[in-house]
């Protein structure tokens, strides 16, 4: 139970969303700081009290290893014996299997590779550079703890979403709530499968509340770098586009927070809040090293915060498409009978979110529900 | 949609994308351009065939460049350097990107003008410092937009044409060249 929470993330790991947004159906946080951030242990212990609560039947370490279409439904095979259903709903996670860009067999033996899932803590590290790669939710926290540690880090950059932790003296994540735009529907979004693409928001969950954006990086001393673009004869070569990816991020936040203000004023909500803030925009390094020889020693570790992506092995339905992403709408696969939860943006921009699955489970399971009574 | 006129055929570019996400194969397009010496450190390049959708396309009409070196290089000066075609091909292809996005935008764009400066330290390609680098070591490109936005949404045209540009994805990113006498 709760398997990706204990076996895939790191020791000094935290939730990026606030407590009171962590909430299940007919569960929701009742401990004294409802501000803060769980620790892994407390959505551990979070889930597990879901499992008595909704008293659901789980079946604990038993993998799924085939999922196939016979009549009149469907056949799974797991680790531990068969199951026949009329209906699948599928929540194996969007994030089974971290990606890291092809060129990473270009690197030379002598610098050490890490994941996300390797990834515990800073003392598992050998002494030396450390070249974190991405700049999301996952890069930025761990680049700040591994800078911490001491070490010299280089962090490469690419197309990223900058927001501060709070704003006007709420969580963004509140803003976000209330302000309707986590609400935003997918059948109401321009670019749907760009908002599925969306990296997660550069956040981390500090007791301090802390904002941790590339100025806050810069300023503990962690070099930044363009995207990764290739490895060529032992050297990284880093893309010479991070103003743009500056002005980009910098500019879709200033754009969020506008969208924040007129939903307070409009809303009558000014008087609750503090006055409406900007951020200085990020500052450009004065120049950025496009190359990074590999082979110098000068970096001992590269840790790929490169994203993650659904693994459908086991999965013998033919629903997955070219880049090996479920083809849905709306969580409604094409196969009958068969849906999925729990994946980025599914019915909600909320959706990648613990909190985000409630509304979506609630539309899928109607349509199931509906499913099987037209089949009776 | 939108009364903004542009020129630009947006409509067609978006028919396009929906069109090409199921076809992979006929976005595979080739550019191609053919140089003969001609003197001195002067050429002369024609464009005019293409591939692309799937099969071979050709320009209106063949569109010659001559490239060769200023008189303080001590050269006839036949036609602008081959590093300045860079700035050219940069140039226009922000100039596009920022009218195609302004038309899907629906902004009016009244003028675009682009000031483009290239720095380029010579001793590289001289080979009196082995140091410095043969190309630009950074190069500025500076928009004078007049258009019916804010600010900030001229500033938000201008990243989504560099986002979206293929000279500055490849000036930006290193690009697998082969070079081979046949
Ligand atoms: C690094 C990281 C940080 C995150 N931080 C936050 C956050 O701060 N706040 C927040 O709200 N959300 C956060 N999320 C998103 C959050 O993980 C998801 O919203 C949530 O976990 C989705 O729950 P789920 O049950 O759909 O998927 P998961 O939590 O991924 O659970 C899927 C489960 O299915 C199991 N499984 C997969 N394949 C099989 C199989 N073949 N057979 C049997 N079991 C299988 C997996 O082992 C796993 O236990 C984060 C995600 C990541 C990766």
């Amino acid at each position: 139970m709760a398997n990706s929470w204990r076996r895939e993330r790191w020791d000094s790991f935290r939730l990026l969303t606030p407590n009171w947004q962590s909430r299940l159906p007919g569960l929701r946080y009742e401990g004294p700081d409802p501000d803060g951030y769980m620790t892994v242990g407390e959505v551990v212990e979070f889930i597990e009290r879901f499992a008595k609560v909704s008293r659901a039947p789980v079946r604990t370490g038993t993998d799924v290893t085939s999922l196939r279409r016979v009549d009149g439904g469907y056949q799974v095979t797991t680790s531990d014996g068969e199951i026949r259903c009329r209906a699948v709903v599928i929540a194996s996670g969007a994030c089974n299997r971290p990606t890291v860009p092809r060129f990473n067999d270009a690197v030379p033996a002598s610098v050490e590779q890490l994941t996300p899932f390797d990834y515990r803590g800073p003392a598992q590290l050998p002494d030396g550079g450390v070249l974190v790669v991405g700049a999301s939710a996952t890069g930025v926290q761990l680049a700040a703890e591994l800078r911490r540690s001491g070490r010299p880090v280089t962090l490469s950059v690419g197309e990223h979403v900058r927001v501060p932790r709070t704003y006007r003296g709420r969580d963004v994540l509140w803003w976000m709530n209330a302000s309707g735009v986590w609400d935003q529907r997918f059948d109401e979004i321009d670019d749907l499968a760009r908002a599925r693409r969306l990296p997660s928001p550069q956040l981390v969950g500090t007791p301090e509340r802390m904002t941790l954006d590339l100025n806050a990086l810069a300023s503990t001393g962690v070099e930044l770098v363009g995207r990764w673009a290739a490895v060529r004869d032992g050297r990284a070569l880093f893309s010479g586009g991070l103003r743009n990816v500056f002005s980009l991020a910098d500019l879709k936040m200033e754009r969020l927070l506008d969208t924040f203000d007129a939903w307070a004023r409009t809303h009558g909500r000014d008087a609750e809040v503090g006055s409406p803030e900007r951020f200085a925009p990020t500052r450009v390094p004065e120049s950025t090293r496009l190359q990074l020889d590999l082979r110098s020693g000068e970096i001992r570790t590269i840790v790929w915060a490169t994203g993650f992506r659904p693994d459908y092995g086991w999965l013998d339905v033919p629903v997955v498409d070219a880049k090996g992403l479920l083809r849905h709408e709306g969580g409604v696969l094409d196969s009958p009978g068969l849906y999925a939860l729990g994946l980025p943006v599914l019915r909600r921009r909320k959706s990648t979110f613990i909190h985000g699955i409630e509304a979506d489970a609630r539309e899928v399971v109607d349509h199931l529900a509906r499913y099987l009574a037209l089949r009776g | 949609m939108t009364t903004v006129a542009n020129g630009v055929n947006v409509q067609a570019l978006l028919d396009a994308r929906e069109v090409l996400k199921g076809a992979p194969e006929a976005a595979q397009f080739v550019w191609r351009a053919t140089s003969r010496w001609q003197n001195g450190v002067h050429s002369t390049t024609t464009v005019k065939e293409f591939f692309g959708l799937g099969q071979e396309q050709s320009h209106k009409s063949e569109a010659v460049f001559d490239a060769d070196h200023p008189e303080v290089f001590a050269a006839e000066d036949n036609g602008i350097t081959p590093i300045e075609y860079l700035l050219v091909g940069l140039a226009s292809c922000l100039t596009a990107g920022v009218a195609s996005v302004a038309q899907n935008r629906g902004i009016q764009l009244r003028s675009v003008e682009a000031t483009l400066e290239g720095k380029h330290d010579i001793r590289g390609i001289l080979g009196v410092d082995g140091d410095v680098r043969n190309g630009f070591n950074d190069i500025k490109v500076t928009f004078n937009i007049d258009a019916d936005a804010s600010k900030q949404d001229i500033e938000a045209l201008v990243a989504q044409s560099q986002k979206r540009s293929a000279v500055f994805d490849a000036l930006t990113n290193p690009t697998d060249v082969t070079v081979e006498v046949a």
